[in-house]
């Protein structure tokens, strides 16, 4: 039944603007198996890291997603790119279902989607020259080969503000920064038209986050491209995306315009969320108010029934812990799954 | 009134193979009793060696304080033998570190481990402490407390963990809390939740607090006064509102402007401090911020500027830029409209 459901849903968002829409996700499901046993492993449970999360990107745009750790976001972005199989669902690229894609199929599609990752020390081989890691992507897709490879190498390390000539060095030449710039480069080489940026500046310094943010922005309209930005810090979200889908608990539980969502939010998760972050200024933070929530996020394994928030939320009813709120159009182009939005 | 605690010329160095690393380089506060003061900086800026440093936990080799002093209730911490600073460390001092995945031993128990001071230091047996334990995990507002005594590391989220060190960490009562990044390995609620409790701590014990952290919305809502580190050196100190209202040095200002912030208005390109903190094994001679900085001039790079009050600001702010101090050319400007900065350096040249 919770299927059904989410099925009326996801037509209800996608027919609104499809032709517009690159990617289209419908109610996702990503369940890891938890097993016990040795030699016959049999499944005891799941770990529902994503369950059931229906959302649309717009060609050209930025779709923020924020949530606390193990909300499901990451997992999200990975089952979208088919790094994970999705346990249900559908992932409508440019109208094509990359869940039903078969491998060589889904491997010459890669070229379109792409990904950037978080930790910019583990995500670049060390025994590889920044020449081979940029260049790697344009080999394997067959876009480049020689004098042509190491040109169209070295316009990629311009591109994103590094030296041309340190196609030879090694990752661990390089700062953190500099890491994510040939994270970036890798990611550009192919052209892709769609960019998963998993949490690309948490690991850095606030001051070369700044620098990142803005070359992402650069590149955005310099190479036209589409961005799912996921990140846990709500400020820069705000900062970069039209768009922001909160996650908890392996859903979404508001998704609106960026202006929306920071100035009307409805959901009260997002509430609590966006009251939590400190801003660097003491005559605001001293007067604000602020709404802590009590406890911790619970396991995705055993997720709350009903509303998976009710636990921590300071508006529950009894209706909360019963009946799993709709995801619901409250006002144009602003969702929310809550029975007492606002 | 005499300072609790009074940091004088402080150098901590590493002795590498690739040369002497100054992370610590002639650091200077002080701190009231019962005061709350937030260090603020980047990876590498030395903050968290400073605390440290205070403790006297310097990996030794390759660290060594090399110069200064460090008086604890007017006692150098500094002279004292091993068994003297044992005797203060976790007793009148305490610290909370930045990842409580592994701050604390998997392998004890969390009763084990929160008793272990208050039987050290407070002479405590073991059904005492056992009882002052459960006291100390409610107090932080861990549920259930008594059942969870037994319990490991393990079985305990970021956040509750996190509580643990603070239990540990006001178990005997210090006059000072060290709190090195104690809520950057959480989430942003659980931050909220732990800031809180932090805060409601510092006021009912009147405990001193040293908050270090990169983050200036953290300092924002907890602290009375900021020092700003950058390359070893305590650039910029002043009262929290003064320094978000009247920031007096451009790698402060270059903080300010580079962070976006959840109530800005308007989508305002980022302008991020170009380029990357300084080597510490090899200095360059002058400001130590002069190569990132948009406002430098000859003698930024020739002489290095000391830690001076400011005029057109508070008595008790200084920073070290010789743009900001008296007769310098960067008294009047107004780091958010730097157009004005441009015109002048220009008129100037």
């Amino acid at each position: 039944m919770a299927i059904g459901v989410a099925d009326v849903r996801s037509t209800s968002t996608a027919t609104a603007d499809s032709g517009r829409n690159l990617l289209e996700v419908r109610a996702l499901k990503m369940h890891f198996p938890l097993t016990q046993g040795i030699i016959f492993q049999r499944q005891v449970g799941a770990v529902r890291a994503v369950d059931g999360v229906d959302f649309f990107v717009e060609k050209g745009e930025t779709l923020g997603l924020v949530g606390e750790s193990g909300c499901g976001k990451s997992t999200t972005g990975r089952a979208i790119l088919q790094l994970y199989k999705p346990t249900a669902g559908e992932v409508l690229f440019d109208g094509i279902d990359l869940v039903k894609l078969g491998g060589e199929q889904m491997r010459r599609m890669r070229r379109r989607l792409q990904m950037i990752f978080q930790d910019p020390y583990a995500s670049l081989n060390p025994r590889m020259t920044v020449g081979n890691i940029i260049g790697e992507p344009l080999e394997v897709h067959n876009l480049a080969k020689g004098k042509e490879k190491t040109e169209r190498v070295q316009e990629l390390l311009r591109v994103v503000g590094l030296n041309p000539y340190f196609t030879n060095r090694y990752p661990h030449e390089f700062s953190g920064g500099q890491r994510q710039r040939i994270g970036i480069a890798r990611a550009l080489a192919v052209e892709p038209d769609f960019i998963v940026a998993d949490e690309p500046i948490s690991a850095l310094d606030v001051s070369i986050q700044a620098q990142v943010i803005n070359l992402l922005e650069e590149l955005q309209s310099k190479f036209h491209l589409t961005f799912l930005f996921i990140a846990h810090d709500l400020s820069v979200v705000r900062h970069i995306s039209d768009r922001v889908a909160v996650m908890y608990l392996g859903k979404i539980v508001e998704l609106a315009d960026r202006r929306a969502l920071y100035e009307r939010p409805l959901h009260p998760y997002s509430q609590a969320l966006l009251s939590a972050v400190p801003i660097p200024d003491p005559a605001i933070e001293t007067k604000r108010k602020r709404i802590i929530l009590t406890g911790d996020v619970p396991s995705p394994v055993n997720p709350p029934s009903g509303c998976r928030f009710h636990t921590r939320c300071w508006k529950a009813q009894p209706i909360c812990s019963e009946v799993d709120p709709e995801f619901k159009e409250h006002e144009p182009r602003h969702w929310a799954a809550c029975h007492f939005p606002g | 009134m005499p300072e609790l605690l009074e940091v004088k010329d402080l150098h901590t160095q590493f002795f590498t193979r690739d040369g002497v690393v100054r992370a610590v380089d002639g650091v200077s506060f002080e701190l009231a009793a019962g005061e709350t003061l937030g260090i603020v900086g980047e990876s590498g800026c030395g903050k968290s060696v400073t605390a440290l440093s205070l403790m006297r936990l310097i990996p030794q080799p390759p660290g060594r304080i090399t110069k200064g002093e460090i008086l604890f209730d007017g006692q150098d911490v500094l002279k004292m033998d091993d068994d003297e600073v044992r005797g203060i460390r976790g007793n009148r001092v305490a610290m909370i570190f930045q990842d409580p995945m592994t701050s604390l031993n998997p392998v004890l128990t969390i009763s084990r481990q929160v008793s272990e001071a208050l039987e050290l230091h407070l002479r405590m047996d073991r059904t005492e402490s056992r009882k002052r334990t459960v006291e100390l995990l409610e107090l932080v507002g861990i549920p259930s407390a008594k059942s969870r005594l037994d319990d490991y590391p393990h079985q305990f989220s970021g956040g509750m963990r996190q509580r643990v060190m603070i239990a540990m960490a006001l178990s005997c009562n210090p006059k000072l809390i060290l709190a090195d990044e104690p809520t950057t390995a959480l989430d942003v609620t659980i931050q909220a939740q732990i800031l809180d409790l932090l805060k409601n701590l510092a006021r009912e014990f009147r405990t001193a607090f040293i908050l270090i952290t990169h983050d200036l919305g953290v300092v924002a809502g907890m602290t009375q006064r900021i020092h700003v580190m950058y390359g070893g050196k305590i650039v910029e100190k002043a009262d929290t509102g003064e320094l978000f209202a009247n920031p007096k040095h451009p790698y402060t200002w270059g903080l300010l402007r580079s962070i976006p912030r959840l109530d800005e208005t308007r989508r305002e390109k980022l302008r991020p401090i170009e380029g990357l903190p300084p080597d510490l094994i090899a200095l360059p001679p002058g400001c130590r911020f002069a190569a990132r900085c948009q406002y430098k001039r000859d003698v930024c790079t020739e002489k290095e500027p000391e830690l001076v009050s400011i005029p057109n600001a508070k008595a008790d702010h200084e920073a070290r830029c010789w743009g900001t101090q008296a007769g310098g050319w960067l008294v009047d400007v107004d780091y958010r409209t730097d157009t004005t900065v441009f015109a002048t350096a220009k008129a100037d040249a």
